[in-house]
């Protein structure tokens, strides 16, 4: 018997040591850092075939964590699970062109926007003559699924069909293949992924690039209530910028502004 | 913390899944036993020329992945200019024909094997009688090979049938909205995990048994002769001889 309870109270000493460590590690001084990325929207985040993150947002992330002086780890997330991986702590921050959008807000918290760019319809050059929904009518949109763009196309396109695909680069491999009859995606992906490549000879943009997030931008996502973190986002996004970092980053990528209405 | 509101109101699409998924479960395994019982016949032919095609057939499918064999159908032969233009094109285009595809072709290499297995597993006298009163070879298998070949391998299959009903979820990779897709959308769009994948996992669990009693139904018919014998007569008093 004394055995036993020697053991218990062993068991639970050990238990209690182990929360105090796990909940000292937690610790929020925010010198360590684990952002979540995702790897399959270039040319702002792409993995190399030896499994190497790239693009604007794994730049934006290291810039920010250099300018914090923060040990950072990128850790790569499938765009479905984002945020519920945030939320249960799988990391601390989410960078990877999450517009800001109302319904997000009732989930997480963002930053200030860190870039903002429109949307483009993509289909055979002379397919359509615009992107009415009178005009697709009855033909297959092709759109990665829960995002602003696919409830954009839900809300205003209800006669056409929506072919919801996983990651924003199956956009294009679905209209290359003819699985889709138009693509709607990122008017930045669009372009690097699929217009100026090979596989996009043929296909053009349709009517004008079209604002679908109500302008908010892209932000970088973190837990409600994480607001020393977002400060120390926000004074690093403001730094960045400031110092010129942003914009050699930029134009690492871009050939126009992608800078926030807000921080022009 | 757990909110069963939001599942309740996504009720509607987990039912739209779950037909999703028992109908590709159905013509999977439909398809898949249909063409395994000749392969498997072929399986074990004497003729090499017959035997070993199957045999690189099966090893090949069962030596890759579901997931893979369905990138292959889906998305690689989408890239081949030859399959684009040529009418076969307007089934690869359909996601559904590319996984029925997929799935027919992997549980069929299984079950050939089953199938191969329990034709292996007859006992040689009953070979032995059918060819000594003059039985021709398709006779054989048709009266007799098949017969308790097929009642042989039903155990198996189950596992089979089992293994296959989750490998539908992998139809949910080619935007078909099947069980699986159900809850990573309800947990994408509601953020509520343990509630989406919960409810997902009830359903599948309720399709397992539900598939290991009708198993079980179909052994208790045709495996009857394999079941340990009631005895009639329990309340006689026992003589026991010393």
């Amino acid at each position: 018997m004394v055995n036993t309870r020697k053991v218990l109270t062993a068991l639970a000493l050990s238990a209690a040591a182990i929360v105090a460590a796990v909940c000292h590690a937690q610790a929020p001084d925010w010198k360590k850092i684990r952002i979540g990325v995702e790897g399959n929207y270039p040319p702002f985040s792409q993995i190399a075939p030896n499994g190497d993150l790239s693009g604007f947002d794994i730049d934006i992330a290291n810039a920010i964590c250099a300018q914090l002086k923060a040990e950072c780890t990128l850790v790569k997330q499938e765009w479905d699970g984002m945020i519920p991986a945030l939320n249960v702590k799988k990391f601390d921050a989410i960078v990877a062109s999450m517009t800001i959008s109302e319904e997000r807000k009732k989930a997480v918290d963002f930053t200030d926007p860190y870039y903002d760019v429109r949307s483009r319809w993509v289909a055979k050059a002379g397919a359509f003559k615009d992107a009415s929904p009178e005009s697709l009518k009855g033909k297959k949109i092709a759109v990665i699924r829960n995002s602003p763009r696919a409830k954009f196309v839900a809300d205003n396109y209800k006669g056409s069909d929506v072919l919801a695909v996983n990651k924003e680069t199956d956009v294009y491999m679905e209209l290359a293949a003819g699985r889709a009859d138009v693509g709607f995606g990122s008017s930045v992906v669009s372009n690097e992924a699929f217009l100026k490549k090979p596989e996009g000879k043929g296909y053009a943009q349709v009517g004008p690039l079209v604002e679908v997030g109500g302008g908010l931008g892209v932000g970088i996502a973190i837990r409600k209530g994480d607001d020393a973190l977002r400060e120390k986002f926000n004074g690093a996004l403001k730094a960045i910028m400031a110092n010129g970092t942003y914009k050699k980053l930029a134009d690492k990528y871009f050939d126009f502004d992608v800078t926030p209405a807000g921080a022009k | 913390m757990i909110d069963f509101s939001i599942i309740a109101s996504s009720m509607p699409n987990f039912f739209a899944g779950l037909k999703v998924t028992l109908v590709l479960l159905v013509i999977s395994l439909a398809t898949g036993l249909v063409l395994s019982i000749p392969l498997g016949v072929a399986r074990v032919s004497s003729n090499p020329w017959i035997a070993k095609p199957v045999w690189l057939y099966t090893y090949v499918i069962r030596g890759t992945p579901l997931l893979v064999q369905l990138f292959i159908i889906y998305y690689g032969f989408a890239q081949i200019e030859f399959i684009r233009n040529s009418a076969a094109w307007s089934l690869f285009r359909e996601a559904w024909f590319c996984v029925w595809l997929a799935f027919a072709i992997n549980t069929t290499a299984y079950t050939t094997e089953i199938i191969a297995g329990a034709l292996r597993a007859t006992p040689s006298g009953e070979v032995e009688a059918a060819r000594s009163i003059g039985m021709s070879t398709f006779d054989m298998y048709r009266r007799i090979l098949l017969p308790s070949a097929l009642r042989r391998a039903l155990p198996q299959y189950s596992n089979e049938a089992v293994g296959m009903m989750h490998a539908t979820a992998i139809a949910s990779t080619v935007t078909l909205v099947d069980l699986t897709r159900v809850a990573r959308d309800v947990y994408a769009n509601h953020l509520v995990t343990v509630e989406s994948f919960g409810t997902v996992a009830v359903f599948y669990f309720v399709l397992t048994f539900s598939l290991i009693g009708l198993f079980r139904l179909a052994e208790r018919r045709w495996l009857k002769h394999l079941r340990p014998q009631e005895l009639s007569h329990v309340n006689e008093p026992m003589v026991h001889a010393k």
